[in-house]
């Protein structure tokens, strides 16, 4: 048996050693995963808003009076 | 006390501050935690020699016992960031308690899947109602509460305000997993490191595990502030610091 299929036997112990290492990787990838993917569902939302706020708007510098600032709707 | 420090604490505590300081440390607490991760991992599977008793099974110990510190510890956290928010109504402890939550769950998951799978071949059974193993799967349920809590309400700063309040009476939890082998005399070992005294294993194997440690605790840290960030843009929704940075990562 060679250094790399006696290291991937873990001495007999295999079956349990590597799952546990597979559990512990799966979690953390998924943790770091699941916020990245909320932040970019919640920057298109915000972007979305932004936009149907601008929209309503008085578009600024056709002679009139300078645009207020947008009302913010929001907590 | 230094005038500087509770002013610094005051600005930093304000969601723009941290969103660029946290912006600016997530990158560095996330490639620690991947290099430092990486050492441990080749010291403890590959140069920790075989243990005498349990063979190859215990490597397990070198992501058992980190995961589980990390539960206690994040729970700790989460407990004293729910007490500033409760007396203080600051914005950023609310955040940083109720998104400790899902990482303290996950540290608590992995701690509870890994041990029973080590159980399994050493002890012959996959779970048992010792105390050490029924507290830490309180300490999980606690940990969901607090999520679930959250969530339950319309209103998210209510909903974080009740969620802290129950964090703060589940802390009661955290001294009976550590102190729990020591009070009950039951399956699971006792503790084989000790903080202020001879620790009961080799330098060998001590090493990847404190290394390890080190690694779960700059990833605690990365993902943290990863996810204070998403949840500051959210609470600050309408504001125009959060607007400028919705637009600049659009231009990108």
């Amino acid at each position: 048996m060679n250094a790399v299929q006696s290291f991937l036997a873990m001495g007999g112990y295999a079956a349990y050693v590597w799952p546990a290492y597979a559990v512990f990787f799966i979690v953390l990838i998924a943790d770091t995963i699941a916020p990245r993917l909320r932040r970019q569902r919640l920057l298109r939302e915000l972007r979305a808003r932004f936009a149907r706020q601008s929209a309503r708007q008085p578009r600024a510098g056709n002679g009139s009076s300078p645009t207020p600032p947008a009302a913010i709707d929001g907590q | 006390m230094a005038n500087w420090i509770p002013l610094w604490l005051h600005r930093l505590s304000s969601p723009p501050t941290f969103y660029r300081f946290a912006g600016t440390l997530q990158p560095w607490a996330m490639t620690l935690a991947l290099l430092l991760g990486a050492i441990a991992l080749y010291g403890g599977l590959v140069l920790a020699p075989a243990d005498y008793q349990q063979g190859d099974a215990y490597r397990i110990i070198f992501i058992h016992v980190p995961s589980a510190w990390m539960s206690m510890f994040i729970y700790a956290v989460m407990g004293v960031a729910s007490f500033i928010a409760l007396v203080w109504r600051i914005k950023l402890a609310e955040v940083v308690a109720m998104e400790s939550a899902p990482i303290g769950a996950a540290f608590t998951f992995i701690t509870l899947v890994t041990g029973s799978l080590w159980g399994k071949p050493m002890w012959g059974t996959w779970w048992t109602w010792d105390a050490r193993l029924t507290s830490e799967l309180v300490l999980l349920f606690l940990f969901l509460g607090v999520i679930g809590l959250y969530r339950a309400f319309e209103d998210r700063r209510q909903g974080a305000r009740a969620a802290a309040f129950l964090a703060i009476i589940g802390i009661i939890n955290v001294p009976i997993v550590h102190f729990s082998v020591n009070w009950w005399n039951t399956l699971h070992q006792g503790s084989t490191v000790n903080v202020f005294g001879q620790s009961k294993m080799s330098w060998d194997m001590l090493w990847p595990l404190l290394t390890m440690t080190l690694a779960t605790k700059f990833y605690y840290a990365a993902s943290l502030f990863r996810r204070a960030r998403t949840d500051l843009l959210a609470l600050e929704g309408g504001k125009d610091w959060v607007r400028q940075i919705a637009q600049d990562e659009d231009a990108r």
